[in-house]
């Protein structure tokens, strides 16, 4: 803002906003600090806030002695697989749905809405039993078809008002200028939807990374993705506060820092175009 | 630009969507419908049959069905107004001149990533656990006895957890919405001699209200099907104490494998989020323009 501030206004202010900040930050900062404690210090009374033998141990163990690089690399399939996956099929009717509008396209966006407030539990039992007689139980290719799904509608709605915000008449400008149909498509409006569907990639494997109803309901060992992991050692055993840090802390760390890059899209996207 | 054919072109890459989005409402919707009037056991198969509408008298009659809306209604309605209103002042004290905006907001946005399970069971070990907690340190450290957070208020800590992770959703969508409003309106009101709380009501307010409602809709949609954060902590209990609705129906399927009867309680889940659903696509109808 423009108006005058005073040095007190602003410290005050400062001093505030960094407080506040801080107190809904501190959680995941606590526990990041906990994965570097040895486990006694994780538990001393009174508590540490920086234990005295600092140890990276933690993760060592966590990443050499569990199965855990398995459940990161199925993490990192399932989010990429599905949401690739999804954007495939979502991008040619975002498309058209942005550039040849029918007089039923904003129906068929509230409709494909609404699939989305469904209640998975709605569909578990069917869910279940078709997997395991499709054999895709506990597969990672089952997980991939499952988030596809249920982001699908998201996919396409954030794609839709990314596409649409692209002016159609520089296409008519083009096919003046002689331009093929494919030249048009290469040239001019690919750059222009990059930065779309870009955001839409990032944000929806957030969200699949992130899941965490079909990933409990949907595998046992093999498939499982972090959020399947995590949520079956909710109650410690064997490993303990640090190691659960640890763990804890590399599965959200790559979401993390994708999320900190999204950011400025994330409410664009996540509120479909409503709020810029 | 509409011809016949670029009109059947359009028709044609709306279609896999369209289908694959279908099959997905109707294949498993149709099933749970049929088995619904099933007697269906894993755990005893050989009896099967047609049973009428026993499914559902029984989910119905069930103790624990209206505590399990109570507390799906109480998680859904506690989580909007705790984000919404915390949200609202917390993107209030961001849209202020305070220094390192950007850190401000990274620091603030954290939670919103960090996946349900390990939201909860950071919550759970760290900060709620009786004897290792930090918040049972503090008690003690004050001369009181530690609170038994998940076991005494269940309902309340999970709605507490569920509400830490969307603050930061509805504090950034808020904080957006504010900063596109112009200064020149709030000096304007200023110079004429408005206190801050005239000027938010009169101006911040009702420039807020389609954000808001955004917020609303948007988190609904995510807070309906809440699993995750109720599976890592108190699994539902202790006893149904914090049992909802999809939580309910998840035990009867895979806890005690009665198919029949959680497909009756999926079909009466499906039921209610469709009136809410009514509702809420009409407020998404009029707020986002597709």
């Amino acid at each position: 803002m423009a108006r005058a501030v005073t040095p007190t206004h602003r410290l005050i202010a400062t001093t505030a906003a960094w407080t506040v900040a801080l107190v809904i930050f501190f959680p995941v900062l606590w526990m990041i600090l906990t994965s570097f404690k040895t486990e006694p210090s994780a538990v001393a009374s009174p508590p540490q806030l920086f234990s005295a033998d600092w140890t990276t141990e933690n993760y060592v163990e966590v990443w050499s002695r569990s199965d855990y690089p398995r459940f990161f690399w199925n993490s990192v399939v399932i989010s990429l697989g599905s949401t690739l996956l999804g954007l495939a099929i979502a991008i040619p009717a975002a498309w058209s749905m942005a550039f040849v509008p029918g007089k039923r396209t904003k129906d068929l966006l509230m409709w494909m809405l609404s699939t989305k407030m469904m209640p998975a539990v709605g569909v578990l039992i069917p869910m279940y039993l078709l997997f395991q007689r499709l054999g895709l139980y506990d597969t990672k290719l089952g997980l991939v078809l499952a988030l596809m799904l249920i982001n699908l509608p998201i996919i396409v709605w954030m794609l839709y008002t990314y596409f649409k915000e692209i002016p159609g008449e520089i296409l008519e400008a083009a096919r003046m200028d002689g331009a093929s149909l494919w030249n048009e498509v290469l040239y001019v409006l690919t750059p222009m939807a990059v930065p779309g569907i870009a955001s839409t990639l990032l944000l929806n494997v957030i969200l699949a990374w992130n899941e965490a109803f079909w990933t409990i309901t949907l595998t046992t060992t093999k498939a499982a993705p972090l959020s399947a992991f995590i949520a079956s050692f909710s109650a410690p055993q064997g490993l303990f506060y640090a190691k659960l840090s640890a763990a804890s802390t590399m599965a959200i760390a790559p979401i993390l820092i994708l999320g900190w890059f999204s950011q400025k899209q994330l409410v664009r996207g996540l509120t479909f175009g409503a709020v810029k | 630009m509409s011809t016949h054919s670029t009109r059947l072109a359009g028709r044609l890459m709306v279609a896999p969507s369209v289908a694959v989005l279908f099959l997905w409402m109707i294949v498993p919707l149709a099933m749970t419908f049929y088995f619904s009037f099933r007697l269906y056991r894993l755990l005893s198969p050989d009896r099967t049959g047609w049973v009428g509408f026993t499914n559902y008298k029984w989910f119905l009659n069930a103790p624990d069905f209206w505590l399990a809306i109570a507390n799906t209604l109480a998680l859904v309605l506690g989580v909007l107004l705790i984000t919404v209103v915390l949200g609202v002042l917390v993107a209030l004290l961001l849209d202020q001149p305070v220094k390192g905006q950007g850190p401000l907001r990274i620091l603030v946005i954290a939670p919103f990533f960090v996946m349900p399970p390990v939201a909860a069971s950071i919550w759970e070990n760290l900060f709620m656990h009786p004897q290792n907690g930090l918040l049972a340190a503090a008690a003690r450290g004050l001369g009181y006895d530690p609170i038994l957070y998940l076991e005494q208020y269940p309902m309340s800590s999970v709605i507490f957890i569920t509400a830490w992770e969307w603050l930061p959703f509805a504090t950034l969508i808020l904080l957006t919405a504010m900063q596109s409003l112009s200064s020149e309106q709030l000096e304007a009101a200023e110079m004429d001699g408005a206190g801050a709380f005239a000027r938010f009501q009169y101006i911040v307010l009702p420039h807020l209200t389609r954000a808001i409602t955004v917020v609303i809709l948007i988190e609904t949609i995510f807070l309906l099907g809440i699993f995750g954060e109720i599976f890592t902590t108190t699994q539902g209990g202790p006893g149904s104490a914090s049992t909802t609705l999809p939580y309910m129906i998840y035990k009867q399927a895979l806890v005690s494998k009665d198919i029949g009867r959680a497909a009756a309680g999926g079909i009466i889940a499906v039921i209610l989020a469709n009136i809410v659903a009514f509702f809420l696509m009409r407020g998404i109808g009029k707020n986002l323009d597709a």
